[in-house]
């Protein structure tokens, strides 16, 4: 049995996303402990873990025709969301080889690879695409290889490029950004890009972060969860965009809390790349509205409990100062004060209804 | 792609191809493909003899395409651990052997705008996977081979066809590394694999010649995970476990059903930091500061080993 995808859910107007009971239970839960500080909190993205999510090397949901659809609507009005360097060819090709093998191994009802020499055929059946072309022959394909294949996939994706004992964010497909620009950042170094974090630069975060990913090797890709918050399901949180989206947050009220505001996760995964010796970071994005968090007993007690011992730069950084008190105090309400488990699993198996 | 463990293959083929050199051919174990491998690319090769087991690293040949087959030069050397040996006395064909998945220390450089590939003896075989990547990127290239004259012709045949840009230099007609290496473009980089005096000749020959230090490879199987073997002794288990050559102390821990705390298993999260009760331990880690690292009080399992033969952990 396959996915069942809703491909009319939208992340813009009148935001029809939502999320199935199956797909808040598998959300990725991002909050292991009662509190939260940035760290090196990385780990190997083996096929398993706490969550379902974790399972596959990219993680492909409902949300899929959706999010593919929304992605092009964002490289339509902005085609420089999608940019590579020219000497990222070859992690051009590996990007795509590395895709297609994953989701057509993964996933075989739904995506097909089959390969004779360099003459490859591809069959993406959930986005009605039948491509066959010529492996390392940008010719064959209606677009350069790694915006071809990221067009079908989920989530945001950077190519680094490995000089000169540092990374170099190279070229990257990113429409659906927690408020980061790839026009600004490309070419950046490691230090660079990250340069706006606040706290961890002084904890050392970055400089032990890229002494890790420089030794990264190839087949065993490592994952960490990142977070943040955003008013309504929207997708797209660029600061090209910020007239679109920035006035949302001050549309939150004590009523609608539990509906406007969404908590915004990202599956990060690092993987080495082989003919180019990059690495490809890819930046899923999951969101979950309150009011479905709030189904899930430990998940609404532990995220206020963050949200109410976030220290203020982080407060700040995330942007979420407008509301953070709102959903404190709804979820405070409901908390009483018990011990939770560690870890992010979701300690139950089904939901109760909204409340 | 996801590598977990090891890859189970089988020898399909062993060639001779001098009196001192093999090459080996590995098939995934039971068909399919091997993972795509990076031009440069090395594995470490487990092979069970009747009485010890050997791990040696070996760069392949093959090209990054070619996934259906994995290949290796080796010589047999007579100052070997041993490995050498077993591969060419033992193996014919049709043994099970482990690979690792393989590992990328010797990339070629994605911004260079011309590549000089210099090689002596046997350490020709990264550079046998570069060239037909070089070639279909339309890279601009020239590939020097230092070998003995009565190697040459051997040397010759595995780089197939001279085109203007491969050149083998036997021992009576060998050009001085200035002359290669004098007066090439900006935005050149220089790769070497030898023996060390080759290797040390032409970072040094390259430096002295204004090329940058970012432009100057050498080929090293790296100080990945392994080293000397030491031993483990644990207060609290009241365990005595034995660290391999290639096993990494947590790796050891694992083995011997110890729970030991660990995450990123690169040095870098700092979640697997032991205190250390005796010993000195060689730290490798990138969590410590210069401060612990010379108290030498806390170790990080997943990489550090022991400078001294064994180690007392509060564990």
């Amino acid at each position: 049995m396959g996915i069942q995808f809703k491909p009319t859910e939208t992340f813009r107007g009148d935001f029809s996303y939502s999320n199935s009971d199956e797909a808040v239970l598998r959300f990725p839960f991002p909050f292991a402990e009662d509190k939260y500080m940035y760290s090196v909190n990385m780990e190997p993205h083996v096929r398993k873990g706490p969550c379902p999510v974790f399972e596959h090397a990219f993680d492909v949901d409902e949300h899929y025709i959706a999010e593919c659809h929304e992605r092009a609507l964002v490289l339509e009005s902005d085609p420089k969301r999608c940019q590579v360097l020219p000497h990222m060819m070859a992690a051009q090709w590996d990007t795509l080889e590395l895709i297609m093998e994953s989701l057509a191994t993964d996933y075989p009802e739904h995506f097909s690879l089959t390969r004779d020499g360099d003459n490859w055929h591809w069959i993406n059946r959930p986005l009605n695409t039948d491509q066959r072309f010529v492996f390392g022959d940008p010719s064959t394909l209606p677009r350069e290889p790694f915006e071809y294949i990221t067009r079908q996939a989920q989530g945001d994706f950077t190519i680094q490029d490995q000089r000169d004992h540092n990374l170099y964010v190279d070229g990257g497909m990113v429409t659906c950004q927690a408020d980061w620009s790839l026009e600004f950042d490309i070419g950046m170094s490691f230090h660079e890009w990250h340069g706006p974090v606040p706290l961890a630069h002084d904890i050392g975060v970055f400089d032990r972060a890229l002494q890790y990913l420089l030794r990264l090797q190839y087949g065993q890709p490592v994952r960490r969860l990142n977070w943040t918050m955003t008013v309504n399901p929207r997708m797209d949180t660029s600061p090209e965009n910020y007239p679109d989206w920035g006035p949302d947050k001050l549309t939150v009220t004590p009523e609608n809390v539990d509906r406007k505001v969404h908590l915004r996760v990202e599956l990060q995964t690092l993987f080495r790349l082989p003919r180019s010796n990059g690495i490809l970071f890819g930046i899923r994005c999951y969101l979950i509205s309150l009011q479905d968090l709030e189904r899930v007993t430990k998940w609404s007690k532990r995220l206020g409990r963050v949200l109410a011992t976030l220290p203020p730069e982080l407060v700040e950084y995330k942007g979420i100062a407008r509301y953070r008190d709102m959903v404190v105090s709804r979820l405070a309400a409901v908390d009483d004060g018990a011990p939770l488990s560690l870890g992010i699993q979701p300690d139950q198996t089904s939901l109760p209804p909204r409340r | 792609m996801i590598v977990e463990g090891k890859l189970s293959a089988r020898v399909v083929g062993v060639d001779t191809i001098s009196p001192t050199l093999k090459r080996f051919r590995f098939a995934p174990q039971g068909g399919g493909q091997f993972p795509t491998a990076a031009p440069g690319a090395h594995i470490l090769v487990t092979l069970r003899g009747p009485d010890r087991v050997w791990k040696n690293s070996y760069s392949l040949v093959t090209t990054p395409e070619q996934r259906d087959q994995y290949a290796i030069i080796v010589r047999r050397a007579d100052a070997s651990r041993g490995g050498s040996h077993f591969l060419h006395d033992v193996i014919t064909g049709g043994e099970a052997v482990e690979l690792s998945a393989p590992a990328s220390l010797f990339p070629i450089a994605s911004l260079a705008r011309k590549h000089i590939l210099i090689s002596g003896g046997i350490g020709l075989t990264p550079f046998l996977s570069y060239v037909p990547v070089l070639r279909s990127r339309k890279a601009t290239f020239e590939l020097h081979q230092f070998c003995s004259e009565g190697e040459a012709g051997v040397f010759r045949d595995l780089l197939g066809n001279e085109d203007g840009r491969i050149h083998v230099h036997g021992s009576t007609s060998r050009p001085a590394l200035d002359q290669i290496l004098a007066d090439q473009p900006l935005g050149t980089h220089v790769y070497t694999c030898g023996p060390d005096r080759l290797m040390e000749g032409v970072a040094q020959t390259a430096r002295r010649l204004g090329f940058p230090e970012n432009a100057i490879h050498q080929e090293s199987f790296g100080a990945a995970t392994g080293g000397q073997p030491f031993v483990v002794r644990l207060t609290r288990s009241r365990k005595t476990i034995e660290v391999g050559e290639t096993q990494t102390l947590l790796e050891a821990l694992e083995a011997a059903g110890v729970e030991a705390p660990c995450l990123c298993r690169g040095g870098a999260c700092g979640v697997c930091l032991v205190p250390v009760v005796d010993g000195e331990p060689e730290h490798r880690d990138h969590v410590l500061s210069d401060a612990e690292r010379a108290e030498g009080r806390i170790i990080a399992t997943c990489v550090s080993r022991a400078k001294s033969a064994s180690l007392v952990l509060d564990l």
